[in-house]
């Protein structure tokens, strides 16, 4: 069908924004080239909800080969955020501490309830935009105030940054960081793993770089490039994904020159490092990842909620496996998708979430259901 | 509750025969989810699929049923509408406006309470109102002077729309018992030729009046103080003199008429595709969007597609005479940017498919209260 471009859009934005239509479709032309002969489906996993987001928004899947499968790994940290660390979150809130996090957090269900049910109850929950804006509630009302810090290595530094700076005594933090590499390496560890390559979250290796993926694809003989959330840095990456894929060359190639170095930001690391040390811990509805958590380090005991209050105990009792049906575990390691869900889109809804993933704006059910999954659109007229 | 999603709608029970349907999400199916919950929530009137559960659990009962002769609540349709001996058909309709801030970037609660019942009259073909009423609920404590300046927006916009208000009424309660201001308008007049939301058949023309998301847009960004762009502004307006401007260009070739307003674009093209049982492709590109409105739904993550428009239309035309309604609108100072933004297909009946110049994609139908994205 022909419909003229409207009279008032700027035609470069498209192109400023890396948007531009012919360049996409030039793209996805050379991917299905690319991947001609190679083994369908070809598993290609992103980390990330940024990623998940683009490629629905854009309809990005709908441009590659049927052969080309774009999984969502364990990207979203809301998700994988654990169901007892979400009960000491409500413990505190309960206590009459106040306490503040990430905003996707207030509705996300612990063992029996969520932040957002402590609310209801009278318990003081703040949602935030920034760790910064829950110190401020710190210095604004004197009360105790607990944030609740959950997220990748990206919003880790910004708590690192703001603990370095110095915060009020009745400040403390509750961490639930988590560190996406060693995921990488258990979901490539999988004994029948399907994953051909991964999309790194280009965001992430802004603060750790690339060359931190070398050791992860030569070990598991899996290629790896970063890659940005324009339509045209997801196209641009999947295209050297599936070429490296095809001449079997194991290494990371860096399609986020933009913003990635190959070394990283060497001074957020730094402070990464200074405040929090890795530490085992389970991901919610994944497994045990060794390395996967951010701990504060000993020198920090003072700010850790963990060492002030008496948490012992809390959440101890958590079953697992907590919505029953719920498949948010195998969906987060690319086992299955949402669809696969007899819950989706019926009984769990954003509405009604039975699990984190449809809690979350970066999870991948949300993310289906916010853009109607992946149905195939091959009738409709061009 | 006259913007609600139809009760017949083909799409929530129907498996489409057309190819490559197979995969589409199990969301759609009309008996999924939770039953009516024991108590009025928020999202119940968000415009979404919990909203038609109130209605049709609740208020939809023992509703008469439409006829050739009358359109009536089960019709869900932008109001009501009797057929006179004459021939001409007689429309009722009614809103209940309350909106935070009561005064916000563009406009307020009294130009809202008149643009939106005024408008809902003109999506049904009538653009001569005979009259308007007015019923207002007042909280104690409420400030004159905004009550003021409220009915004078009222009473302006009643005159850009050429209409009078015609009787009213006020009730006072207590402080706390109620939030703020509560504006009820409820309008009639006659056309000649009823235009139903349900028209549309494949190979028709969707045609948008203007840029949409700009009331949502506005709105979310004064409601949550968020510190966007100052030139959003809402776009609300009375639309009849602009839909008379597009009846007499179209004429019998205008088949299908909407206003985007809760749910916007995505809700009301839904509803459409639904009630006629066609598929609905848009084209992004071609979307009139002002950049501040694009701007700011990419800074909080919510679709222009899925926010309230309170000035514009979504107009079904015959594909041969879609020029000759854009030139109209684009002729008229509330229309000029009018766009062809999509057609309806046979294939997909009650899907809204978007054809993102990348791939397409479903466009699925807000759902509960809007927030802006936080982490």
């Amino acid at each position: 069908m022909k419909i003229p471009p409207t009279p008032g859009r700027n035609p470069d934005t498209a192109a400023l924004r890396f948007r531009d239509p012919a360049l996409a479709a030039d793209l996805a032309r050379a991917i299905r080239r690319a991947a001609d002969g190679l083994p369908s489906p070809l598993a290609l996993m992103h980390v990330c909800g940024s990623h998940e987001q683009a490629i629905a928004r854009y309809g990005l899947r709908d441009m590659l080969p049927p052969s080309i499968d774009v999984i969502m790994g364990p990207g979203c940290p809301v998700c994988i955020t654990d169901l007892p660390e979400v009960d000491e979150a409500v413990a505190l809130a309960e206590r009459g501490v106040r306490v503040a996090t990430y905003g996707d957090m207030v509705r996300v269900p612990g063992a029996t309830k969520s932040l957002a049910d402590a609310q209801a109850a009278g318990a003081r929950v703040h949602p935030v935009y920034s760790v910064t804006q829950a110190v401020d509630l710190a210095r604004e009302t004197g009360d105790e105030v607990v944030f609740f810090a959950t997220g990748f290595e990206t919003t880790a530094v910004a708590t690192a940054a703001v603990l370095l700076e110095g915060v009020p005594s009745n400040f403390s933090v509750l961490s639930a960081h988590k560190y996406v590499p060693p995921a990488m390496e258990l979901v490539a560890s999988l004994p029948d793993s399907a994953v051909a390559g991964f999309l790194a979250a280009g965001h992430a290796a802004v603060i750790t770089g690339w060359r931190l993926f070398e050791p992860l694809a030569r070990r598991h003989s899996l290629p790896v490039v970063v890659a940005g959330f324009e339509p045209l840095d997801i196209l641009a990456a999947v295209l050297r994904l599936v070429e490296l894929v095809r001449d079997r060359a194991y290494e990371v190639v860096n399609m986020y020159p933009r913003c990635v170095s190959p070394e990283g930001n060497e001074n957020a690391q730094r402070q990464l490092w200074e405040v929090f040390t890795p530490a085992d811990g389970r991901w919610r509805g994944i497994a045990w990842v060794p390395g996967g958590n951010l701990a504060l380090r000993p020198q920090w005991a003072a700010v850790d909620a963990r060492n002030r209050y008496d948490l012992a105990g809390v959440g101890e009792d958590a079953v697992q496996d907590d919505a029953g049906e719920c498949i948010c575990g195998p969906i987060m390691i690319g086992r299955a998708t949402p669809h696969d869900c007899r819950l989706f889109g019926g009984t769990c809804t954003p509405d009604h979430p039975m699990g984190a993933c449809m809690v979350s704006s970066e999870g991948a059910c949300r993310i289906w259901h916010q853009y109607g999954g992946r149905p195939d659109l091959s009738g409709v007229p061009q | 509750m006259s913007r609600d999603v139809p009760p017949d709608a083909p799409r929530q029970t129907a498996s489409p025969a057309s190819p490559g349907t197979s995969g589409l999400p199990p969301r759609v199916s009309r008996d999924a989810g939770p039953l009516l919950d024991e108590r009025v929530l928020l999202k119940h009137g968000a415009g979404g699929r919990a909203m038609r559960r109130l209605i049709e659990g609740v208020f939809a009962r023992e509703a008469r049923p439409s006829t050739d002769t009358f359109v009536g609540l089960d019709a869900l349709d932008d109001g009501a509408a009797f057929r006179m001996e004459d021939g001409r058909w007689l429309v009722v309709t009614t809103d209940t406006h309350v909106v935070h801030p009561v005064e916000f970037p563009g406009g307020d609660i009294g130009r809202l309470a008149i643009a939106g019942t005024v408008n809902d009259l003109a999506m049904m073909g009538v653009t001569a109102p005979l009259g308007l009423t007015c019923g207002m609920v007042v909280e104690e404590g409420f400030p004159v002077d905004v009550l003021t300046r409220v009915h004078d927006s009222m009473l302006a916009t009643a005159r850009e729309a050429g209409v009078a208000i015609v009787t009213g009424d006020t009730k006072v309660m207590g402080h706390g018992e109620i939030d703020g201001l509560v504006v009820n308008t409820t309008g009639l007049g006659f056309t000649a030729r009823l235009v139903r939301d349900r028209g549309l058949r494949p190979g028709d023309r969707i045609i948008v009046t203007g840029t949409i998301g700009d009331h949502g847009m506005a709105i979310m960004a004064a409601r949550h103080k968020l510190a966007l762009d100052g030139r959003l502004r809402s776009d609300v307006a009375p639309l009849n003199g602009l839909v008379a401007a597009v009846l007499d260009a179209g004429g019998d070739a205008v088949v299908a008429m909407k206003d985007p307003t809760r749910g916007g674009l995505a809700s009301a093209l839904h509803e459409m595709a639904g009630k006629a049982g066609v598929g609905v492709v848009l084209v992004e590109r071609a979307l009139p969007l002002r950049p501040e409105v694009s701007a700011a739904s990419e800074l909080v993550g919510i679709d222009p597609l899925a926010v309230a428009n309170e000035g514009k239309a979504v107009i079904g035309v015959r594909p041969e005479a879609a020029e000759r309604v854009l030139a109209a609108l684009r002729a008229h100072d509330l229309g000029r940017d009018a766009a062809i933004v999509g057609d309806a297909v046979s294939e997909y009946p009650g899907y809204v498919i978007l054809d993102t110049g990348f791939g397409r994609r479903l466009v699925t139908e807000p759902e509960g209260e809007l927030l802006p994205r936080i982490c």
